[in-house]
């Protein structure tokens, strides 16, 4: 039997809006969510009741992004990645600017290298699921992997960067 | 940090997000007609009630006690998984069903859809509609009003699974005797109910047909 379709919202709503976040600018980022969503919703009836959920959204939410990307090439100015000011009287913020300046530096990283590390990390992805989506091998991803987190080391502080099989 | 996907908590303006892009997600998805079932979880005086709707009507009004979950789980089963909260489609049931508690609303006045029952089972609980507010009937009745006077049994199973309480009365149906019979949502509720509709009712008066 099929779990409704809002659970699936529950459960993956957020870090497809993570990995949405790290490819694209915060607008493109909000309706690539949106086309994600709905594309599921309209293609769920067909999708295979084994299938691994997080893998299909994120190979979805890949397609829309891979289509914006490809239309606007992305002019991003260290500007726009600045990271956010520590403005929030959060009391949970502090913890999440790491977070945050995580994202926003993976979107300085070379394509292929973003999009390996934004669904490794944020996606939750095996590299044998993401090797599947970009069409190449699991070594290759894996080796993105490790560049790009070895690329994001000269935008951030050790500390901030995500652990793991490198 | 040494885990493989951040936190898995939301911040709170990530939450805040979230929930705008799901109202725009149940918006576009309605428009496109995607959505199978549009569903809400309503306050009330005995407690949360699940409503859920197809495109032709009220599908499902259930207790508490039935578990939401499960229930999605067959609903999703018997009409289909693309399932959304979407408490707007719900709307105007929600404010009836609030009008019937406030003891504003003596009927209510939404489209339905009876596909979860057969077709003799809908034609009883079409039948519930008939039973006004604050009246009883006895099974036996219903079995006769319905032109099957022995199928009084039958008729009681389907009062038992009647997709829509409330809405379609099966509370206001009770053993000949003047006893409560059963109900889905517990006997607490069905007096609660009765009483509501009519606070001069005693326990246990006798129904004369």
């Amino acid at each position: 039997m099929k779990q409704p379709f809002e659970r699936i919202v529950q459960a993956h709503g957020l870090s497809v809006l993570r990995v949405c976040r790290a490819l694209l600018d915060e607008h493109r980022a909000q309706d690539a969510w949106s086309e994600t969503f709905l594309s599921a919703l309209k293609a769920y009836p067909e999708l295979d009741e084994e299938a691994n959920v997080q893998a299909w959204l994120v190979r979805i939410a890949h397609r829309r992004a891979i289509d914006e990307l490809r239309r606007h090439k992305p002019e991003l100015s260290q500007a726009e990645v600045e990271p956010p000011k520590r403005v929030s009287t959060e009391t949970s913020a502090e913890d999440h600017v790491a977070n945050l300046e995580l994202w926003q530096a993976v979107k300085l990283l070379p394509e292929k290298q973003r999009l390996v590390v934004a669904y490794r990390y944020l996606g939750g992805l095996s590299y044998a699921q993401i090797a599947e989506i970009l069409s190449g091998s699991a070594d290759a991803a894996r080796r993105a992997s490790a560049d790009g987190i070895k690329n994001l080391r000269t935008h951030l502080s050790q500390d901030q960067l995500p652990g793991g099989d490198r | 940090m040494n885990t493989q996907t951040p936190d898995s908590n939301p911040t709170s303006s990530e939450a805040q997000l979230l929930g705008e892009l799901h109202t725009r997600l149940e918006r576009s998805a309605g428009e496109r007609q995607l959505i199978d079932i549009a569903y809400r979880v309503v306050d009330s005086p005995i407690g949360r009630l699940l409503m859920a709707c197809t495109e032709v009507g009220l599908v499902r009004v259930a207790f508490e006690s039935e578990g939401h979950e499960s229930i999605l789980d067959i609903l999703s089963d018997k009409v289909g998984a693309r399932i959304l909260r979407a408490p707007a489609k719900l709307d105007n049931a929600a404010w009836q069903l609030e009008e019937y508690f406030a003891g504003e609303r003596q009927e209510f006045e939404v489209p339905l859809d009876l596909r979860l029952s057969t077709e003799f089972r809908r034609q009883v609980q079409l039948e519930l509609s008939q039973i006004g507010y604050g009246e009883t009937w006895s099974y036996a009745r219903m079995a006769e009003r319905l032109g099957k006077p022995k199928a009084v049994r039958a008729v009681g199973s389907a009062c038992a699974t009647n997709p829509l309480p409330i809405v379609l009365p099966c509370h206001r149906v009770l053993r000949t005797d003047g006893s409560l019979g059963g109900y889905l949502g517990g006997l607490q509720t069905k007096t609660y109910l009765l009483r509501m509709e009519n606070p001069d009712r005693s326990e246990d008066a006798p129904v004369l047909f």
